[in-house]
């Protein structure tokens, strides 16, 4: 980068807002998905929209690549620096601009943390749905980014569902205001595109998520069982009963052991543990509470327990959410996978990854949103021992591969990013890959946003259209209609 | 108008191919039942019509999925879910004719939107045919799955001016196992709209909730599914607010509507004030104007009134001298280029949409 432009950067954001020496650049070479690193050219922390739009008009003029950060807590490596690219940092952009309780609304900007958004709005009675077990440190704009999901998204809807606006920085400056205050604006359904784009579409800005009520009441079943496949009927037999939890969660016994270890969960030790979580009126609670304890009794489980106080539900919780973390106590190194399958097709992954992972010599560690069948299998490996990590890599591809096969995706909530672009191809053909580019196109036809990420290489746009030109006979009408 | 009623996918991606070679216009039918919506094409050379594909591919039941073809009728897919007590959480208007392509295009959305969502959050994968003839699939059959963009979404609501929906794919919800209606009455919309706001602020959980209004005399109703205990449990909190009555499901009947408005909860009461026709309101702040008691100016009028605080008015059939959507914001260059990347030559539905696109 040259001298000039980091003084154009400098007197755009401050000393405060540039970061240019590579050893105070070092935190930004990764993020959770820490085998990548690149050292950018430069990191820049905007404090405000106008900030982030010259920043990218430079980047647009010199045609350099960026990509937009938020707290680097991603596990798919979407905020990993691209070579001879700079930083966009949204992290001192974390004001909460606006409250309305009345319409169940708010406007944030996108370097809140999500966990501050519930804390604005407890007192009154609300809360903000989506909650990813980083929920405490990771960001609003990461979450838009990633489409986040939760253990509570089974009923409540993902990132996607909580987002009704989002002013944006497209990748040549220009500021758009996509979605709005209200529903169904008219035209292209923008930030249903723009969340989950990874970054790649341009820089979020400000966001206007829905807030939602709490629930009257909140109950928590943990049930233990001799294996997953129990455990597994059982979830088959809530769905089959016509429930809709509010999150129903699995782990096996290696998740159980790490859990414990970790935060001392008090779970009982078994093969296969469910987490059932109902909430809503009171009265409808405990019916429906003792439906799903009868169909665990049916499904033999050994042990029940409803939660009798918010503290015992906590500290369930407690458990489930430090699983991840946990695993560094039971191996030096592991990789955090993310892969779905149709719920049904559970018992059958299962014992493939039970072959998988004996056949590699392996231990595999199972945690689940069972009740949508999004699985995090965790492999465990020794970095130290030769080969293994290269064993464990392949593993946990294999393991996407079955989750392909098995009409599932690649990624439920941690995204594509920089470590599975190249199983992007093996869940869609050409065509299907080619139509998504042609949205890239549209947003960023110099290929600056985020370019080398999700797609399995790196696409030209083609020539740049000019501003749409309408078919002279439309042109007629339109006159016509005005 | 030449009409073409293709059976496959690959016909239809032939056909659209064809057209766009030799610059006809493709005007994509489901059930016609909202051909009207939008304005009007500025060119029409070829009727598409899905109808004759219109089998439910995969109901997976046990995976609260569907998979269908796009000239389904939603009436025939609810009642193939009904099977195994499962239903698409929406309701649109006229379901015995109107398809799921037609349906998704349009973007209707009925009463039950306040509990469920939109078809958007319904919705988990679609296959396109574009305008090259290019099929693409898109999304997948899994409720979870952020690989790649979101194209489902991108056509739900989109007119058919991106691509041909050949197939979807949704997320199901089991049926409700019981139901009931209840009815409040008020001299007033800023009385009950007081009364709709502070039942949002309470922990009951309607499926639906609404007022019916002429401006000044106005109905709240409100929908309750669940476990017997459940729902009476509710009503009576709602009790607590306001005097309710048990009402039949007659309530949720949609008026013929002259457009769909859209405001904030907290505004409906200002938007609709001296309403020379009748309205419904859903707590969501979506609603709906009738058709036969209001005029142009009066549309117009109320659409400038609802542009000004954020909202936005969509006609529902056309009007001279009134463009359906109102005023682009400015997402309307990159919704041009979106359309230009998608349908160069400008071969699906020209003109019908916002912008001119
Ligand atoms: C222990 C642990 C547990 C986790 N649990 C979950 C979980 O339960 N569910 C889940 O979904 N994820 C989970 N994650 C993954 C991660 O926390 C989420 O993906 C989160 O949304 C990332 O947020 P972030 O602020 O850290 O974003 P970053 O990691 O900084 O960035 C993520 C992506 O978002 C883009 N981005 C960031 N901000 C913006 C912006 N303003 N505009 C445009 N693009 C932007 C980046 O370019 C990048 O592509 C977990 C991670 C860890 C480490
Ligand atoms: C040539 C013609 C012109 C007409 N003009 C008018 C008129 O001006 N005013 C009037 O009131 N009635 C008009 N009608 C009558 C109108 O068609 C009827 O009301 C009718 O029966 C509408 O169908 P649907 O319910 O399945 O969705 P449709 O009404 O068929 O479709 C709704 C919208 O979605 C698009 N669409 C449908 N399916 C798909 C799909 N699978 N993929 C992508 N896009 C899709 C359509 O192009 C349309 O824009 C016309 C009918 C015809 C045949």
């Amino acid at each position: 980068m040259t001298a000039q432009i980091l003084s154009e950067l400098l007197a755009i954001l401050g000393p405060q807002g540039l970061i240019s020496t590579p050893d105070e650049m070092r935190t930004y070479e990764n993020d959770a998905l820490t085998n990548f690193r690149v050292m950018p050219e430069a990191v820049v922390l905007p404090t405000s929209t106008e900030q982030v739009q010259a920043v990218l008009r430079i980047c647009h003029r010199e045609r350099i690549p960026f990509v937009a950060r938020g707290s680097g807590t991603g596990l798919s490596g979407g905020a990993l620096p691209v070579t001879g690219g700079i930083v966009v940092s949204l992290a001192r952009m974390k004001r909460i601009l606006e409250v309305d309780f009345e319409n169940q609304r708010m406007v944030v900007e996108p370097g809140v943390i999500n966990l501050d958004v519930t804390a604005r709005v407890a007192s009154r009675g609300y809360f903000y749905a989506p909650d990813p077990s980083s929920q405490s440190v990771c960001s609003i704009g990461g979450n838009v980014a990633e489409n986040a999901g939760g253990a509570h998204c089974l009923k409540y809807g993902f990132t996607t569902t909580h987002v009704l606006g989002l002013e944006v920085v497209l990748a040549d400056g220009t500021l758009v205001h996509m979605g709005s205050q209200t529903l169904d604006a008219p035209g292209y359904d923008l930030p249903g595109v723009f969340v989950g784009s990874e970054g790649t579409l341009g820089v979020a800005t400000k966001v206007t998520l829905r807030i939602v009520k709490r629930p009257e009441f909140v109950q928590t079943l943990l049930a233990a069982f001799a294996s997953t496949n129990e455990a597994g009927a059982a979830v088959s037999g809530i769905i089959a009963a016509g429930m809709l939890p509010a999150a129903i969660e699995m782990m096996d016994t290696l998740a159980i052991e790490a859990a414990e270890a970790a935060v001392h969960a008090n779970y009982p030790p078994c093969g296969g543990l469910l987490l059932v979580e109902l909430d809503g009126p009171v009265a409808e609670v405990a019916t429906l509470m003792e439906e799903v304890a009868a169909i665990c009794r049916a499904n033999g489980t050994s042990e029940i327990r409803v939660s009798k106080n918010d503290e015992e539900r906590m500290l369930v919780w407690k458990g489930r959410k430090a699983a991840f973390a946990a695993m560094g106590r039971l191996s030096p190194n592991y990789i955090v996978q993310d892969g779905v399958i149709p719920r049904t097709a559970l018992p059958a992954i299962l014992s493939e990854m039970e072959q998988l992972s004996a056949a590699a010599g392996l231990r595999v560690a199972n945690v689940f949103h069972a009740g949508d069948g999004n699985l995090h299998p965790l492999v465990l490996y020794d970095r130290r021992i030769e080969g293994q990590e290269k064993a464990a890599e392949q593993l946990a591809e294999r393991i996407l591969e079955l989750c392909i096969e098995k009409g599932g995706s690649i990624t439920g909530e941690h995204g594509v990013g920089e470590e599975k672009k190249h199983m992007m191809g093996k869940m869609y053909a050409e065509p299907d890959l080619a139509t998504m580019n042609r949205l890239r196109c549209a947003f960023d036809p110099l290929s600056l946003a985020n370019p080398t990420k999700v797609f399995p290489r790196p696409r030209m746009c083609g020539e740049q259209p000019g501003e749409y030109k309408p078919h002279p006979i439309e042109i007629a009408g339109l006159a016509e209609r005005y | 108008m030449r009409s073409v009623e293709p059976q496959t996918e690959s016909e239809v991606a032939e056909i659209l191919k064809r057209a766009n070679q030799e610059g006809s216009a493709v005007i994509p039918r489901g059930g016609g039942t909202k051909l009207h919506w939008g304005n009007a094409p500025a060119r029409a050379d070829v009727s598409l019509s899905l109808a004759r594909m219109n089998r439910v591919l995969e109901h997976a039941w046990a995976d609260l999925t569907v998979t269908v073809e796009a000239g389904c009728t939603m009436a025939e897919l609810q009642r193939t879910l009904a099977g195994h007590g499962q239903r698409l959480a929406v309701d649109p208007l006229w379901p015995e004719k109107a398809t799921v392509g037609g349906v998704l295009s349009t973007n209707d959305t009925g009463v039950l939107r306040y509990r469920y969502g939109g078809l958007r959050d319904l919705v988990i994968g679609a296959t396109l045919a574009l305008a090259d003839g290019t099929l693409a699939a898109s999304g997948g059959k899994v409720v979870k799955n952020v690989a790649g963009y979101d194209l489902p979404k991108l056509v739900t609501g989109a007119y058919g001016t991106l691509g041909v929906i050949t197939q979807a794919t949704f997320r199901l919800h089991p049926s409700p196992k019981k139901t009931k209606n209840v009815t409040a009455n008020f001299d007033s919309l800023a009385e009950a709209q007081r009364v709709l706001l502070r039942v949002l602020d309470t922990q009951i959980v309607p499926a639906a909730l609404q007022l019916r209004t002429n401006g000044g005399a106005t109905q709240m109703d409100a929908l309750f599914e669940g476990t017997e205990e459940g729902i009476r449990a509710q009503i009576e909190t709602l009790r607590q607010i306001v005097r309710v009555s048990e009402a039949s499901a007659d309530v949720w009947q949609r008026p013929e509507a002259g457009a769909k408005l859209s405001t904030l909860p907290s505004r409906i009461a200002e938007t609709l004030a001296g309403l020379n026709g009748t309205a419904v309101m859903q707590a969501t702040g979506l609603g709906w104007v009738s058709s036969s008691s209001v005029d142009s100016p009066n549309l117009a009028e109320l659409r400038k009134k609802v542009e000004s605080s954020g909202g936005s008015l969509v006609l529902m059939g056309r009007r001279d001298g009134l463009d359906a959507w109102g005023t682009p914001g400015d997402t309307l260059p990159l919704m041009r280029a979106i359309k230009q990347r998608f349908d160069p030559r400008g071969t699906l539905n020209p003109g019908v949409y916002l912008g001119g696109i």
